[in-house]
């Protein structure tokens, strides 16, 4: 083809490639081979993402038809996919982050048998094909296919140890939820077709004149809704913890590189359609600020280890889409990026611990695991001080842009922002001191068989430890150096149109920016030196939690609540319909019918009686009858 | 070759008839079983034929026409359009499939099984094909009594109760359509010269100019009929019932294929007749359907049973299919279309695993049964793999077609778009929770001693599954084939 672009199908072709060798080769592959076919075709992918990147880069972004889905005259949707910077950013960080945790995974899984472990990567394979699916797709309806293909596959890996009831009922509510979102999703591509008649992004947004504010109101709020289920926000996030259910590395991919990361992207696609939407931005910005919030306290007093990242992760998360719903395209995707790389990090960092402790998650039963795992132990540090925000970390640059946009913005907002990265940063200490400093709380076997994990994972967590140290140096403030932003710049085509909608915009002074920096550290700063300093010390209770952190610990009683007023109504009505309306009502009915015609034959029979003169003398009736009728009509 | 393509219908017909009666008249047990199977395998070949025939273009004009009965104005008037060849081509694909997965099973006298599974089949192709009326109206009752007579002689437990609603609800809907289609027949008009007056032709019917009352009236008879065989709410009580006594083999032609004669019947002989009525109707028609998919869904979260769960499910799908019809836009119809092939074989694949399961515990609740995955691994993908397609994941075959089904609806009306929506959340529910329960979890003593399915219906289900991923990702083929037809049903419906 003209452009080199157009072999960009190649991206997600190898990891489909390497799920159906690995799927269907299950009984026949060496786990040593299945570890290679299933890193090697994502290392593929992220060669050629690279490259794609730097083309790029260059100025080179192409839109690639393949062939036609859907082609009638009322509707028309291509196989296409989009290579621009965004998509070509996520590609990156999805083929980057993605092979890392295969890298793991050979590790980690290992003491599985050969056909579930080929099973297992058969899953993480799909599960990259179908986040570049989303991410590369041109038109609303491909990124929706690789939309429920990331909740087919979250669904699948939850529940990857399929005898045990909870972790299956863990995998259909994360299926199920993201279904509810997925509704949202499909309304707002109905209703784009109905106004618009096409999906393609170039031509929706092209054509956004034509659209009524009502419309755009309602189709990004849709659109909003499937985020919702997807990236996990408030009321959808509930799945998001419980899908701690899934091997270690699976919680790495959902939270950091994939999945969760959809609806922060969908959005930023979609940024002209959102600027055009002032209602639905604010609706996004306190959606995001709430869940940043409600998701740090719960994180306060959870025990587990995978339950305090995730909802670190639902947190983060809600600071991605307070970056969206202020307008800070570039801040949000920059976010993606570094969490993907300290969240990646600490989830591995987090499964490292996990396998030494032969299983156990709860930190209250870990402790002074710094002199047994001294890598995992560093690298561990790095994340925590990255999601803290402490400065040069990655996480610093990214969290206060986010910052520093929702002050202009609204100072309201950035306060109770800083306050949950105060949190943050507590819980984080909190999580980093109870595993890895004071003393060890575990049991003597446990003890015995703490080591530092192999080079497998080790190695994973060593470079995301140097991505998420020097990660944010490719978008520094401007107050710190002009022409520092690089990915702002590199982003600049993508929010070109948003930028140019912002009519006012009034850059803050320098030495504002300094202030508020200097309360987001400082606080952080303290909050964490607090964590520190007390959890070091942390002793094991068998006290209950009581008054205002019962409920955190239960984390609001929030599935209690959907509980009672969804499933439990629905379930009511269900059985309203079986036992009643559908047993009762119409077949009832149908029945009743039935035995009265089988009556009514059983009568009119009699009638053949055999006289003639009875037979006469209806036939007699039934023509008088004729005759009236035909008098009267 | 003109000539050849021709032919197409009438072969159709013309083999199971003829394999049917042969099995009649055979009478052994052997031979009939291996006569059903080699003449549905001819069937598919000459559809294949015909398919590669195919013209995109209407054939009205070129149909098998003989004069049959002259006096009456009927005529032997069959041709196959573009929709014509989809339902044929699904017909003559599934009946192999659902012999040889139902080979091992034995039935007593089952020559007779045979013949009337077969003539059941020349049935359905005459519907399919049917271009006059009377012909239709002929077919349809031959497709029909076959399956009457199947599932009161084979059937379960209580196949007496199950039959006895089959009958009564489907004559009555017989009985209405018959009414409606004397009606029509005297208010045809034809070119003098003829021996009657009047004519069953399906385009005497489609030229008819009615008054609007009448059209009113007259399109509650054929809805009402249509609706009972599709089923949608309310008329659809005899179908959980009939599906879950039938033997399985009958119950994957009456889901499979038979509930599309109520779709096609609609398509063919409903909306292009009674323009003014299905205007005027539109709206309670739809509001039913759209109630009957999350009634239906609804209450196949309370199912225990695995084929009526299934059956329940069905009925929302076909629901949907319903709504989308009357939302009378163009990509609607075209996602019924491609709807109704897809689920067609969604669902008999889905029946063969429920039947694999039972053949194998015996029992088909689904409370009884769990932890099938760890016995029969291939059982299981396959069957996550249907059940993935019967809730429209994408890249399935049903994807494609919900998702034109409900872009037509919305346009047709933003709330009933949205109602109709929860019925894809309330799918993932019920079909996961029936996964979770079958499939996962531990094994019990049912289903400890499960063993990994034989090779004939390892192929059997590997054909569905490479067909649900071959449409689900290439779907415009069945577009083509079918785009003139869904024009020339809206240019007569609007």
């Amino acid at each position: 083809m003209k452009n080199v672009l157009q072999m960009a199908w190649l991206i997600p072709f190898l990891p489909l490639v390497g799920f159906l060798i690995n799927g269907l080769g299950r009984k026949y592959l060496s786990k040593t081979l299945t570890g290679i076919i299933g890193s090697g075709v994502v290392l593929g992918s992220f060669l050629i993402s690279l490259y794609v990147f730097f083309n790029v880069k260059h100025g080179n972004t192409h839109v690639a038809h393949y062939f036609d889905f859907v082609n009638i005259m009322s509707l028309n949707i291509g196989f296409d996919f989009q290579i621009d910077q965004l998509s070509s950013l996520f590609l990156l960080i999805i083929t980057g982050v993605g092979f890392l945790i295969h890298v793991y995974s050979t590790a980690y899984m290992h003491e599985e048998d050969s056909k579930d472990y080929a099973k297992f990567f058969a899953y993480l394979n799909l599960f990259v094909f179908s986040m570049l699916l989303l991410v590369m797709g041109g038109n609303y309806v491909i990124m929706f296919i690789g939309w429920e293909g990331v909740g087919l596959c979250s669904y699948l890996l939850i529940g990857y140890w399929f005898k045990n009831n909870d972790y299956t009922n863990a995998a259909k509510k994360a299926f199920v939820m993201n279904r509810i979102g997925d509704l949202g999703f499909l309304l707002a591509v109905f209703w784009l077709i109905s106004k618009l008649g096409t999906t393609d992004f170039h031509n929706v947004f092209d054509n956004v004149a034509k659209l009524s504010t009502t419309d755009i109101t309602a189709i990004t709020l849709l659109l909003f809704v499937g985020a919702m289920g997807k990236s996990a926000q408030i009321p959808l996030y509930t799945w998001l913890p419980d899908a701690m259910a899934g091997p270690t590395p699976v919680s790495a991919l959902i939270h950091a590189a994939t999945m969760v990361t959809a609806g922060i992207y969908m959005i930023a696609r979609s940024n002209i359609l959102y600027t055009m939407a002032p209602t639905t931005q604010a609706v996004v910005a306190i959606v995001g600020l709430a869940t940043a919030v409600l998701a740090a306290t719960i994180a306060l007093k959870q025990n587990d280890i995978k339950k305090v990242l995730a909802y670190s992760t639902v947190s983060q998360l809600g600071y991605m889409f307070l970056a969206l719903g202020v307008g800070a395209y570039t801040g949000a995707v920059f976010h993606v990026m570094t969490h993907a790389f300290f969240k990646a990090l600490m989830f591995l960092g987090a499964g490292s611990v996990i396998h030494a402790m032969g299983g156990e998650q709860d930190m209250r039963n870990m402790g002074g695991l710094k002199k047994y795992m001294g890598i995992t132990q560093v690298t561990f540090l790095i994340g925590c001080l990255a999601i803290a925000g402490m400065p040069p970390f990655s996480g610093f640059f990214s969290k206060d842009e986010i910052l520093a946009h929702t002050f202009e913005k609204n100072p309201v907002l950035w306060g109770v922002g800083v306050l949950t990265a105060f949190m943050t940063a507590f819980y984080m200490f909190r999580l980093y001191a109870m595993t890895f400093l004071g003393k060890f709380r575990g049991t003597h076997e446990q003890e015995h068989h703490l080591h530092e994990s192999p080079k497998a994972i080790t190695i994973p967590l060593i470079i995301l430890a140097i991505l998420s140290l020097v990660g944010g140096l490719v978008g520094i403030p401007e107050v710190f150096m002009h022409g520092g932003h690089r990915l702002e710049a590199f982003l600049e085509p993508i929010f070109a149109g948003s930028n140019a909608l912002v009519t006012q915009h009034h850059p803050l002074s320098h030495s504002t920016e300094y202030l508020l920096m200097g309360i987001s550290v400082f606080g952080a700063l303290a909050a964490l030196l607090y964590a520190w300093n007390k959890f070091s010390k942390y002793e094991k209770t068998d006290a209950e939690e009581t008054g205002f952190g019962k409920v955190l610990a239960n984390k609001w009683y929030v599935d209690e609540l959907y509980d009672t007023i969804i499933v439990k109504p629905l379930q009511s009505v269900a059985a309203f319909f079986n036992n009643v309306m559908e047993k009762k009502g119409i077949d009832g009915f149908v029945n009743g019918v039935g035995k009265a015609v089988n009556y009514g034959s059983r009568q009119i029979r009699l009638l053949q009686s055999g006289h003639v003169g009875t037979y006469v003398l209806l036939m007699v009736v039934g023509i008088l009858i004729l005759f009236i009728v035909q008098m009267f009509l | 070759m003109q000539n050849l393509g021709l032919r197409f219908p009438e072969l159709l017909i013309w083999s199971p008839l003829i394999a049917g009666l042969l099995c009649f008249i055979l009478r052994s047990e052997k031979s009939s079983k291996a006569v059903a199977l080699f003449s549905s395998i001819v069937t598919l070949l000459i559809s294949f034929a015909s398919l590669i025939y195919a013209d995109n273009k209407y054939l009205s004009g070129l149909t098998d026409q003989y004069v049959w009965m002259p006096y009456l104005g009927a005529s032997f008037n069959v041709g196959l359009d573009g929709m014509g060849h989809l339902l044929t081509f699904l017909t003559a694909f599934s009946f192999p499939l659902i012999f040889v997965a139902t080979y091992k099973s034995t039935y007593k006298n089952s020559a007779a099984f045979y013949g009337l599974m077969l003539l059941s089949q020349a049935g359905l192709m005459g519907v399919f094909t049917a271009m006059d009326a009377l012909v239709f109206y002929f077919f349809w009752e031959l497709a029909l009594i076959p399956v009457y007579f199947l599932c009161s002689r084979w059937g379960g437990e209580k196949r007496i109760q199950a039959t006895f609603k089959f009958f009564v609800y489907t004559f009555a809907g017989s009985l209405l359509m018959l009414v409606g289609i004397i009606y029509l027949y005297f208010q045809t008009q034809v070119a003098s010269g003829s021996l009657s007056d009047h004519s069953f032709a399906l385009n005497a019917f489609y030229n008819l100019r009615l008054s609007f009352p009448e059209q009113y009236w007259l399109f509650w008879l054929f809805f009402i009929a249509f609706a009972i065989k599709m089923p949608i709410f309310p008329f659809h009580t005899w179908q959980p019932d009939t599906y879950e006594q039938s033997p399985t083999a009958v119950t994957m032609v009456l889901s499979g294929i038979m509930v599309k004669m109520g779709v096609f019947a609609v398509l063919r002989w409903l909306i292009p007749v009674f323009p003014a009525g299905v205007e005027k109707y539109q709206a309670i028609v739809v509001g039913l359907s759209v109630f009957g998919m999350i009634y239906a869904s609804l209450i196949a979260m309370k199912q225990d049973d695995l084929k009526r769960l299934v059956a329940y499910s069905s009925i929302a799908h076909i629901g949907l299919m319903c709504a989308a019809i009357f939302s009378s836009t163009q990509t609607g119809v075209q996602g019924v279309m491609i709807q109704m092939f897809s689920h067609g074989i969604n669902i008999i694949g889905l029946w063969i695993v429920v039947e694999l399961i039972e053949k194998q515990t015996g029992v088909r609740k689904i409370s009884q049964l769990g932890g099938i995955a760890h016995k029969a691994p291939v059982l299981t993908i396959m069957l996550v793999i249907i059940a993935l397609a019967n809730i429209a994941l994408p890249l399935t075959n049903a994807f494609v077609g919900e998702f034109m089904m409900f872009s037509g609806l919305f346009t047709y009306n933003i709330w009933f778009a949205a109602i109709a929506g929860i019925s894809i959340i309330l799918a993932a529910v019920y079909t996961l929770n029936m996964v979770q329960k079958v499939f996962y979890g531990e094994t019990n003593t049912l289903t400890g001693a499960i063993k990994e399915i034989a090779w004939n219906e390892k192929i059997i289900l590997a054909v569905i599954v490479v067909a649900i991923f071959m449409i689900g990702v290439f779907p415009q083929p069945l577009f083509n084939l079918t785009k003139q037809a869904v024009l020339l049903i809206l240019g007569k419906g609007n």
